[in-house]
C-alpha cells in the first residue's frame, strides 16, 4: 500500500476528536502525577525552616531558604563519599554483571555444545526456586564473609537468570552460525570469537543489559541495609533510608563557632531530608528519557520465549 | 521451553553422527561459560542448600567454622516450622501478601492494558511520546526516594493532604497510625510505580501488530472498540498470560521495598495491614529469634512460591500450551 493510501486509511480508521481530547486529558494528569512530587520535594527543600513549620509542605513556599543546601554542602565530604560509594558500587557491578551475563548467554546460544541442556537447566531452576532472603543471607555473610565489604553491594545483584535469557536470546537471533564457524576454521579461540565478533556487533544487548544493571545498583539499598554497618560503605539510597530514622548521623562539621549541639539544634532537618532525596533523585531523572528505548527493547526480548 | 523438543532433535543428529565426541570447542565453551557457573554455584544454590537451616537448631559454636558449627547443630525436624506456622502473625501475613497480590495483579494486567490501547489512539505522536516518558519515571525511582514522596504527602504535621484538610476546616489524619488507609494507599502507590512501564510493554506488543488487520477490518465496518475487543486483546493474550504466570509464581513475595518503605518500617499499629512474608523475614533477621526459625518461614515462602509457579503454569499449559513457561 502506498504512503498516501495508508494515511488516509489512518485518518479514516481514527478515534473521534472528543475521545482524543479526553485521551490526552486522561493522560496529561497520569503523566503529570509522576512527576510532580520530584518538583514538590524540591520546593520544600527550598522553603524555611519557619514557613513548614507554620503552613506546612507548600507547592510555593510563603519564605525560601537556601538553608537545607548550605547545609548539605557543609556536610558535602559525608555526601560526596555516599556519592563515590554509589558511583563505584554501580560501576564495578555493572562491568562484571555485564560480563558473566553474555558469557552465559553466548555458551548457551552456540547450537552444538554438549553441555547446553546442562547449563540451561542451571539458568532455569532459580527462576522458579530461589533459597531466599534467609539462606542468602547466612551464606554472604557467614560463608562467603562478604559483610562490609563493597562486594556484600555488587556480587548478589550481578546475574539473574532473565537478563542470561535475554542475552542468549540476543546471540541467537543475531550472530550468524556461519561467522562463528569460518572464525573457527581460521584458527580463532572461541574467547576471541566471544571477544573480537560476538561483542563488538552485540552492543544493542550490552546496553540494555548494562542499564538494568547500573539502575539496580544506583538504587539499590536493601543490600546495604542487610550487609552494611560501616557507615563509610554507605552509598546515597542507604544514607537515605539511615536518615529516615535518624537524621542526625549527618551533623559531623559543625560551622565555626557553633558546638555540636548547637549545630544540632539549628539543622534545618525538615527541608535537609527532601534536599537530599531530591539529590538522589534528580540525575536519574534527568538520564533516563534517553536510555528508555533500551529498556523497552530489553522487555520485548526477553519476552520471546527460545 | 516449549522449544526443549526441537532442541533434543537438532542436539541428536550431530550427536548421532559424529559418536559424541567432546571437542576442544566444548573445553573453550566450558571454559567461557566458567566464572558465571561459579556465581551460580554461590549465590543461587548455595542458598538452596542453605535451607536445611530450617530444619536445625543452629547454634554458632565458638571457634569453628560456620559450617562445622551448621554440621554439629540439632536436627529438629519440623519444630521451627511449626513455631511459624502456629506464631499468631502467621494468618495474618499469609492473607496480606496472597490478598495485594492478587489486587496487584487483576490491576497490573487491566490498567496498563487499557492505557496501551488509549494512548495508541492519540493523534499526536509527540504528545504520546512525551506522555510515555513521564509516566516511565517512577519506574527509576527506588522506594526508599519514593517513601519521601509519599512523606511529604502524608506527613501528619505538614504533609499536603493534612494542610488541605484543614484548609477545609476538618480534622487532619494520623495516616502512619491508622491501618484503614493503607490497603488503598499501597495499592495505589504500587500502580502509581509499575503503572508506566507495563504501560510501555504492553504497547511495544502493541505496535508490533500487522496493520492490514485494523485495515480490513475497517473495510467490514468494524467501530474502534469492536477493533480493540477483537484484533488488539487477542494479540496481547500471549503477553498477558506471559505476565499472569510470572506474577502468580510470584504471589508468596512481596515487593519489600513497598511493604517496608513506604509505611517508613512498620509501625506496630500498621502491622495488621501491611506486614507481608519478606517483611516478616527481615524484621526477624534484625531481632536475637534463632535463625532456623526465620529460615524456616524463608523456606516455607520458597517452596509455596514454586508450587505455585508449577500449578499456574500447568493450568496455562491445558488452556493455552503455546503460552506455557515450561
Amino acid at each position: 500500500m502506498s504512503k498516501q493510501n495508508e494515511s488516509a486509511m489512518n485518518r479514516l480508521n481514527r478515534i473521534k476528536p472528543g475521545t482524543n481530547i479526553l485521551f490526552n486529558v486522561i493522560f496529561i494528569i497520569l503523566g503529570l502525577s509522576c512527576v510532580v512530587p520530584i518538583l514538590y520535594i524540591f520546593m520544600i527543600s527550598i522553603s524555611s525552616e519557619a514557613s513548614i513549620r507554620d503552613y506546612g509542605y507548600q507547592f510555593i513556599p510563603k519564605e525560601f531558604s537556601n538553608a537545607a543546601y548550605m547545609f548539605l554542602w557543609n556536610e558535602r565530604k559525608t555526601i560526596l563519599h555516599a556519592l563515590w560509594i554509589s558511583i563505584e558500587v554501580t560501576a564495578i557491578g555493572t562491568v562484571i554483571g555485564v560480563a558473566l551475563t553474555t558469557l552465559m548467554g553466548y555458551v548457551l546460544s552456540r547450537p552444538g555444545y554438549k553441555l547446553k541442556g546442562f547449563y540451561t537447566i542451571v539458568v532455569f531452576i532459580p527462576m522458579i526456586f530461589s533459597g531466599g532472603m534467609i539462606a542468602s543471607y547466612v551464606v554472604n555473610s557467614q560463608m562467603l564473609k562478604l559483610s562490609d565489604t563493597i562486594w556484600a553491594l555488587v556480587l548478589p545483584l550481578c546475574v539473574s537468570s532473565f537478563n542470561v535469557t535475554i542475552s542468549r536470546t540476543f546471540f541467537r537471533q543475531t550472530i550468524p552460525d556461519s561467522i562463528v564457524e569460518s572464525a573457527k576454521i581460521d584458527g580463532a579461540s572461541q574467547l576471541t570469537i566471544f571477544t573480537r565478533i560476538v561483542l563488538p556487533i552485540s552492543k544493542p544487548v550490552l546496553a540494555t543489559i548494562g542499564l538494568f544493571l547500573a539502575f539496580g545498583y544506583w538504587n539499590d539499598w536493601f543490600q546495604s541495609s542487610l550487609y552494611i554497618r560501616d557507615d563509610n560503605l554507605w552509598s546515597l539510597q542507604a544514607l537515605l533510608n539511615n536518615m529516615q530514622k535518624n537524621i542526625e548521623y549527618l551533623t559531623k562539621n559543625p560551622t565555626i563557632g557553633l558546638t555540636l549541639q548547637d549545630y544540632k539544634k539549628a539543622m534545618p532537618s525538615e527541608g535537609v531530608r527532601m534536599a537530599i532525596a531530591f539529590v538522589v533523585a534528580v540525575p536519574i531523572a534527568c538520564i533516563y528519557p534517553f536510555f528508555q528505548k533500551y529498556f523497552i527493547s530489553g522487555l520485548t526480548v526477553g519476552a520471546v520465549k527460545g | 521451553m516449549r522449544d526443549k523438543k526441537t532442541q533434543k532433535n537438532a542436539a541428536l543428529k550431530p550427536v548421532r553422527r559424529k559418536r559424541s565426541r567432546w571437542s576442544q570447542d566444548d573445553t573453550e565453551l566450558t571454559l567461557l561459560a566458567l566464572p558465571t557457573t561459579i556465581w551460580y554455584a554461590l549465590f543461587s544454590y548455595l542458598p538452596m542448600f542453605g535451607l536445611i537451616l530450617a530444619f536445625k537448631d543452629f547454634k554458632i559454636s565458638a571457634g569453628k567454622s560456620f559450617i562445622t558449627s551448621l554440621l554439629q547443630s540439632d536436627w529438629v525436624g519440623f519444630k521451627n516450622f511449626e513455631f511459624f506456622v502456629k506464631s499468631n502473625q502467621f494468618s495474618v501475613i499469609l492473607r496480606n501478601t496472597i490478598l495485594y497480590n492478587v489486587v496487584f495483579i487483576i490491576l497490573g494486567i487491566i490498567l496498563p492494558v487499557a492505557c496501551a490501547i488509549m494512548i495508541d489512539q492519540i493523534y499526536s505522536k509527540r504528545a504520546s511520546k512525551t506522555y510515555q516518558t513521564m509516566m516511565f519515571l517512577p519506574h527509576f525511582m527506588s522506594w526508599v526516594v519514593i517513601s519521601y514522596f509519599v512523606y511529604a504527602f502524608l506527613s501528619p504535621s505538614q504533609g499536603l493532604l493534612n494542610v488541605i484538610l484543614k484548609g477545609l476546616g476538618q480534622d487532619p489524619i494520623k495516616w502512619y497510625q491508622e491501618s484503614k488507609y493503607w490497603p488503598f494507599i499501597l495499592t495505589f502507590m504500587n500502580t502509581w510505580k509499575t503503572l508506566g512501564y507495563s504501560m510501555v510493554v504492553y504497547l511495544a506488543s502493541i505496535t508490533g501488530i500487522d496493520t492490514s488487520l485494523y485495515e480490513a477490518a475497517v473495510l467490514d465496518g468494524a467501530s474502534k472498540t469492536q477493533q480493540a475487543r477483537y484484533i488488539t486483546l487477542p494479540s496481547l493474550r500471549p503477553m498477558i498470560i506471559l505476565m499472569f504466570i510470572m506474577n502468580v509464581g510470584r504471589i508468596f513475595s512481596s515487593d519489600f521495598g513497598l511493604f517496608y518503605q513506604i509505611p517508613r518500617g512498620v509501625t506496630n499499629s500498621l502491622w495488621k495491614v501491611t506486614e507481608t512474608f519478606d517483611v516478616y523475614i527481615y524484621n526477624m533477621l534484625q531481632t536475637n529469634i534463632p535463625i532456623g526459625r526465620t529460615a524456616a518461614a524463608s523456606f516455607f515462602q520458597s517452596i509455596a512460591g514454586c508450587i505455585t509457579i508449577l500449578i499456574a503454569n500447568g493450568i496455562v499449559r491445558k488452556i493455552d500450551s503455546d503460552s506455557a513457561l515450561i
